[in-house]
């Protein structure tokens, strides 16, 4: 296998993008990351969509971007995985360059969430119709009997699924391309509107538009565009039962916890190693449940580790210093690559104000419905 | 839903049919084709027992455009008394009345209308007892 960089990123602003369409926010974000990578050509193309084709009535993505990006006829492959189709299309990519069959490879993600589609329904699609969907269950109502489930299994609190929102928020404000760049109070987040008892609307990462893209490069051609290449270290990928209830426990993510393990052992370091994260906070409980399966926290503690700092940008690991999905947004396909592009600006010192001391290795874990798929990456500084 | 996928399901939705497997007693609600388990590919249908426990739930404030003149309506994740789990709504109870641990039964209901003939599409839900 070969080494593999990621060496040029580029995204959108996160938000209600309403005067752009879905292929002109990826054609931003795509051009963005081939100027910044400076890059000649490009071999293939990996798109991660979740549901273009219930958002906006598109499929055929690959080939809908490939054209508008004016590449005809380079290859280019449209990849699903729910809210982890960007961690995929970026996985997809790294394989390709691995394996030794392409040099440059794009990897991005889209999703364009505000054209008038039923979101609700449409993120249900990642769940299972028939046995959860059918009988009334709602995206956010999943992650809520996951919340009430750790409450009641180890006591988490109320205020400690708040914290996260609140200490996301934070970091969100510093990051010139978050949806939303305000802070939240305790205070608001556990008054916000009820959504699904016990989650809040504070609680929920937000309905968006985006577009992201990164352009990966084997190590050895990576060395002709760029002095600072970002070496992935792990690419991991694992899955779970698609629906929450056949789980044993309810309270943990086994598929997280699973290509955690891989990610560890292929990038030959351990939890401890680790210097920052952005984990994929859905919902509050998202993030609390994530950061115990990464290893970071014991079992049942992760709500005692958010309200006690230790997850804020200067604490023992700082968790999403981008702002996260709650407070940067989430525009499910796009949301993978953003995670990357995070550690890419971490690890090349250029995070301006939320930017972490000591970045040297990031992980990015990018999860797919209630947690029936999850990705890994490990990138780290050289 | 097109009534063929609709069709599929009756024996689940209506009758609680599921399989288990002969090899390792594994019960699958729905019936699976392989066992997870064992990787056997031989199973008897069953039906699963009505009776069971709340393991978790949360009460729907915000639904799709399809359940939203239900809300606020409880679902939850109930462990049968064979050990199958599955999800359903809590019916004919107020919402702040269901807590985690309590008996509940499965019954036959409306679960939603469908398209815009408002075809009645039915199921199971749960109540307390």
């Amino acid at each position: 296998m070969k080494d593999v960089a990621v060496i040029g990123i580029g995204m959108t602003k996160f938000g209600e993008l309403w005067n752009q369409s879905l292929r002109d926010i990826f054609v931003e974000a795509a051009l963005k990351a081939i100027e910044n990578s400076k890059v000649d050509h490009i071999d293939s193309i990996y798109v991660g969509t979740m549901s273009s084709g219930l958002f906006v009535g598109q499929e055929h993505i690959g080939a809908v971007m490939t054209d508008y990006l004016g590449m005809n006829p380079i290859p280019a492959t449209r990849v699903e995985s729910a809210c982890a189709s960007g961690g995929a299309a970026f996985r997809q990519a790294y394989l390709e360059i691995a394996s030794g069959q392409s040099e440059i490879v794009l990897a991005g993600g889209v999703e364009k969430m505000t054209d008038g589609a039923d979101v609700t329904e449409s993120l249900a699609t990642a769940a299972d119709q028939e046995y959860e969907v059918y009988n009334g269950v709602t995206f956010p109502g999943l992650y809520a009997m996951i919340a009430r489930a750790h409450m009641h299994q180890f006591g988490t609190t109320r205020e400690q699924l708040a914290a996260v929102a609140v200490k996301n928020h934070k970091n969100g404000s510093m990051n010139p391309n978050a949806q939303f760049r305000s802070q939240v109070s305790l205070e608001q987040v556990m008054k916000s509107t009820m959504v699904a008892d016990p989650l809040r609307l504070l609680d929920c990462s937000p309905v968006s538009d985006g577009a992201a893209a990164v352009i990966l490069c084997s190590m050895d051609a990576a060395k002709k565009f760029t002095n600072n290449p970002i070496k992935v270290i792990a690419s991991a990928q694992a899955s779970d039962t698609i629906t929450l209830h056949s789980r044993e426990s309810l309270t943990t993510l086994k598929a997280v916890s699973a290509a955690a393990v891989k990610a560890y052992k292929q990038a030959g370091i351990k939890p401890a190693d680790i210097n920052f994260a952005e984990a994929h906070d859905c919902f509050t409980i998202a993030e609390i449940v994530i950061t115990e399966e990464l290893g970071f926290f014991e079992k049942g503690k992760g709500g005692a580790a958010v309200e006690q700092g230790l997850t804020s940008l200067n604490g023992k690991i700082p968790i999403n210093s981008s702002g996260g999905l709650k407070s940067k947004g989430h525009p499910v396909g796009a949301t993978g690559i953003a995670q990357i592009i995070e550690l890419y600006e971490q690890l090349t010192g250029k995070a301006g104000d939320r930017q972490v001391n000591n970045a040297r290795i990031g992980l990015a874990q990018n999860m797919g419905g209630s947690g029936a798929s999850c990705i890994i990456h490990i990138l780290e500084a050289i | 839903m097109i009534s063929p996928r609709y069709a599929r399901e009756i024996p689940q939705r209506y009758r609680l049919e599921a399989g288990r497997c002969t090899v390792c007693n594994a019960i699958y609600f729905p019936p699976r084709l392989i066992c997870p388990n064992c990787k056997s590919k031989s199973f008897e249908e069953i039906k699963l027992n009505e009776e069971g426990t709340l393991l978790t739930f949360t009460i729907i404030r915000v639904g799709s455009e399809k359940f939203s003149k239900e809300v606020p309506y409880a679902v939850g994740i109930i462990e049968l008394k064979d050990g199958v789990r599955l999800t359903a709504q809590l019916a004919d109870c107020a919402v702040d009345k269901v807590e985690i641990g309590a008996k509940v039964k499965l019954v036959f209901r409306k679960i939603q209308e469908e398209g815009k003939w408002g075809l009645h599409c039915y199921g199971y839900k749960a109540i307390l007892i």
